[in-house]
């Protein structure tokens, strides 16, 4: 059985900084992958590689077997590569109902915008939005602009999810509540590769965890080794905790 | 079924007007309707999809000369208008195609530009255009109450299509998109909207009922030149209006038209040697004080859930 | 030998280019606004200079400091009262009110002045410099007057890049540049420094147009030209630094040159404005500048 996401010796360089180096991954159908790294490490890039947002500068990404480097984003999106932003990206003048239903309308490629806004009300209901629905996008907590944008990327019915900094400024509450909701969403089937720098939120949802550090993978396996895993900790803390972890 | 009857009456009403109206006051209501046209094609690209486009003049000035080009070389009048709508419809796509990857400034800058360089190439090719000279475009009637009905129903054709085309783009997917791709140009591409051909569909758009109705202008006022069919204020006077009736709504455009041509006739009857200061006073005003136009105070919120959709279960 | 008379020439525009651009590339740099009115404020500080001269007898040269710091003054003013309230707002708005100022401006100057064309005519030239003579080097013939005048633009500039580099104040405008909140917080008054800068920039614009009015004849019917060849400088250059002024204004003049040799000097405006749509759609960075797509 092939991966459902495969990068293939993937490298970004912008000018003269070279951000992702030859980066190789596969994420197969319904797992829960934690990406984690210090900061600069190149999660955002690779994300942003993946949905097409820049060019690869060498290597390939793959998706359910066909290749979408050099795709132009919307047809990546199109394809079912869904991502939420670190910085919330609403459209903050439309009703939270629209904000949904664009990804409904476009992505899934919903025949017209009543059927579309018929979904959206559904993915409203799965994220607990549908009090707010007539809401501007704008005016939203930041709590609920996060669940939004998880709403959004819900509805363009991707076959992979990728979240970046999803809970970033939440309360330890609605952390839960975001935990649980990534659950109901690989429940339904849903690939997910989570973006997090709280460890507690990457134990805990992700079974195998995938660690980069300055543009390479230093460490790719299931939860529990990777944490001990010597460079992991040397990268994180120095390499005068390193000798520790062993 | 009111409204229906209402839009009727509306209809009846401006039809009758030119036969009721005198020949002065059919020309100005005339004016208005290219206006609306003006205004109603710039909110294509710069309301509905937020890109400041400063290129309408380039349109109307392409319709023009294209128009007037074809009747010299013996093409029926109103077959060489639609030649002309059909000119900058083309140019439009492949300006939009060059700079629409632009943002902001730039897109504002290029838009700028372009009609001005359209203006210079107009003056030099003498042979064809007239140069510097103009053009003068033949007179299809001398009756001139004839005359100045059949301009108004001319230009009133191409402002009920314009008007038909804003509507329909209003309430449908392409206007959804551009609405998104307005409020936030990343989330829509990441969304699935396809962001170039929407937003050259846009462009386009903008462009083809201006280049129609430039050509009507040139057979109306029977001679044209460079620096009369592509002025910079033919760019600028839709921005007002628009601003002045509210951006990114249909009638919003319409009501502005016509009270941007109410001030206009006021100014130009009394003050003509103040008529540029005195519109560039109420563009700061507007600028200053009515940022959202006329109409644009009320429901800021587009796209409300309507009543059906919102509270079950 | 032609070339190098034409790129003689260039350089000599170029300083005077460098000049008319380098308030309008702060302005745009710091602001984020396009201001329509630069155009405008040259051809007002050629007719103080004009005025200057034939009512109370300064020598245009002496004048620039004059002029430019009344329109300091006048562009302090605008934007603190006018300008300040759409700091921020988007693209449309800057420039439509800009225009509408523009207008104003123009409507303004051509009831003042008329339409005319006024030349300075200097009853007797500068004592030690023969202006209407002619340099005559390797056989390059550059006239008096105007290689004094780039001179004193080029000076200029370099006065403006050394405020900006070494002043207290110009450190504080640099600052608003690279980071308007960060700046905020280190506790410097944006509205001051907005406003500071717009005066500068009307300063630099009325002491090219001083220089201006030595050399060429004097309407505001010229004044979208020389808006129209800061736009090409700026994206040529690039925008936000004095050094892209200073290639983009020079790369200009040579251009300008070459294409006055090849297609006549009337086609100088079209030339520009199509190198500009050029560059904007295949290099909106511009020869020298960074990437300034948003």
């Amino acid at each position: 059985m092939s991966a459902l996401l495969e990068l293939a010796g993937v490298s970004r360089s912008f000018g003269g900084l070279r951000a992702l180096d030859r980066v190789s991954l596969d994420l197969a159908e319904g797992e829960i992958v934690g990406l984690i790294g210090p900061n600069g490490a190149g999660k955002t890039t690779l994300v942003n590689l993946v949905t097409g947002v820049h060019p690869v500068s060498a290597g390939e990404i793959r998706f359910g077997g066909r290749r979408i480097s050099g795709l132009a984003p919307f047809r990546i999106a199109r394809l079912g590569v869904a991502r939420t932003f670190q910085v919330v990206q609403p459209f903050p003048r439309m009703s939270v109902l629209d904000n949904v239903a664009a990804g409904a309308l476009f992505a899934a490629g919903t025949a017209d915008i009543a059927s579309a806004r018929a979904a959206a009300l559904d993915c409203l209901r799965f994220t607990g939005l549908e009090e707010v629905a007539g809401q501007a996008g704008a005016t939203l907590s930041l709590a609920g602009r996060k669940r939004l944008e998880l709403a959004k990327s819900l509805a363009t019915r991707p076959r992979l999810l990728l979240l970046d900094e999803v809970n970033a400024g939440l309360n330890s509450t609605e952390i839960d509540g975001a935990l649980r909701l990534i659950a109901d969403i690989a429940a339904r089937g849903i690939t997910i590769l989570l973006i997090e720098h709280l460890m507690k939120v990457v134990t805990r949802a992700c079974s195998r965890i995938v660690v980069l550090h300055q543009g390479e993978i230093i460490s790719d396996g299931p939860t529990a080794s990777v944490m001990r895993d010597r460079k992991v900790v040397e990268a994180y803390l120095g390499s005068r905790y390193a000798s520790d972890a062993q | 079924m009111r409204r229906a009857a209402l839009a009727l009456a509306i209809v009846a009403a401006i039809v009758a007007l030119a036969f009721v109206l005198d020949n002065y006051a059919l020309r100005l209501a005339t004016t208005v309707l290219m206006y609306v046209v003006l205004a109603l094609s710039w909110n294509f690209i710069g309301g509905f999809a937020g890109y400041p486009s400063f290129a309408t003049a380039a349109f109307f000035g392409l319709g023009a000369y294209g128009a007037g080009v074809l009747q010299h070389a013996g093409v029926e009048m109103v077959a060489s208008w639609l030649c002309g709508g059909v000119l900058a419809t083309l140019f439009a796509l492949a300006l939009g195609a060059a700079i629409l990857h632009l943002r902001g400034h730039y897109f504002a800058i290029a838009s700028l530009v372009v009609p001005d360089v359209l203006r210079e190439i107009a003056n030099v090719s003498t042979s064809l255009t007239g140069g510097g000279m103009g053009l003068n475009i033949a007179v299809f009637s001398t009756d001139m109450t004839l005359f100045t009905r059949v301009f108004y129903f001319a230009m009133l054709t191409v402002a009920v299509a314009t008007l038909t085309a804003s509507f329909a783009v209003d309430r449908s997917k392409l206007g959804f998109g551009l609405r998104c791709i307005q409020q936030n140009e990343d989330a829509a591409t990441i969304l699935g909207v396809n962001t170039v051909l929407y937003k050259v569909i846009a462009f386009a758009l903008s462009g083809a009922f201006v280049g129609v109705a430039g050509g009507i202008y040139g057979s109306w006022v029977n001679y044209i030149d460079p620096a009369d069919a592509f002025d910079v204020l033919i760019s600028v006077k839709p921005i007002i209006m628009v601003l002045l009736g509210g951006a990114g709504t249909v009638l919003g455009p319409v009501v502005g038209a016509a009270v941007f041509l109410l001030f206009e006739e006021a100014v130009w009857r009394n003050f003509l040697t103040l008529h540029e200061g005195l519109l560039g006073a109420i563009v700061v005003l507007l600028v200053l004080f009515l940022p959202k136009g006329l109409t644009g105070y009320r429901a800021v919120l587009r796209g409300l859930v309507p009543a059906r959709l919102r509270a079950r279960s | 030998m032609i070339l190098a008379q034409v790129i003689v020439n260039g350089l000599v525009l170029g300083g005077l280019y460098s000049c008319i651009a380098a308030g309008f590339s702060l302005v745009w740099g710091v602001l984020n606004i396009i201001n329509l009115l630069h155009g405008s404020m040259i051809i007002l500080g050629a007719y103080a200079a004009l005025f200057a001269y034939q009512a109370l007898g300064i020598h245009p040269y002496l004048a620039v400091p004059l002029v430019a710091g009344v329109l300091f003054c006048l562009g302090y003013a605008i934007q603190r009262s006018v300008l300040n309230r759409v700091i921020g707002a988007p693209v449309l708005m800057t420039l439509t009110l800009t225009f509408g100022l523009n207008l104003i401006a123009d409507n303004a100057m051509i009831v003042g002045f008329s339409a005319d064309f006024r030349k300075l005519e200097l009853a007797h030239p500068l004592g030690i410099i023969d202006l209407t003579d002619y340099v005559d080097w390797l056989d390059v013939v550059v006239p008096v007057d105007r290689l004094v005048s780039m001179s004193f633009a080029f000076a200029l500039v370099l006065a403006l890049y050394v405020l900006l580099r070494r002043s207290n104040l110009g450190r504080a405008i640099v600052a608003v540049r690279m980071d308007q909140r960060a700046a905020a917080l280190m506790g410097i008054d944006i509205p001051q420094i907005f406003a500071v800068t717009f005066g500068l920039g009307a300063a630099m614009a009325g002491a090219a147009g001083t220089l201006l009015s030595l050399i060429f004849p004097i309407s505001p019917l010229t004044s979208p030209a020389f808006l129209g060849k800061a736009f090409v400088i700026c994206v040529l250059g690039g925008l936000g630094s004095v050094s892209g002024v200073l290639v983009g204004g020079i790369a200009l003049g040579i251009i300008e040159s070459f294409g006055a040799l090849l297609f006549g000097a009337e086609y100088s405006l079209t030339i520009a404005f199509s190198l500009l749509i050029l560059l904007l759609i295949f290099r909106p960075t511009g020869l020298v500048g960074k990437k300034a797509f948003q």
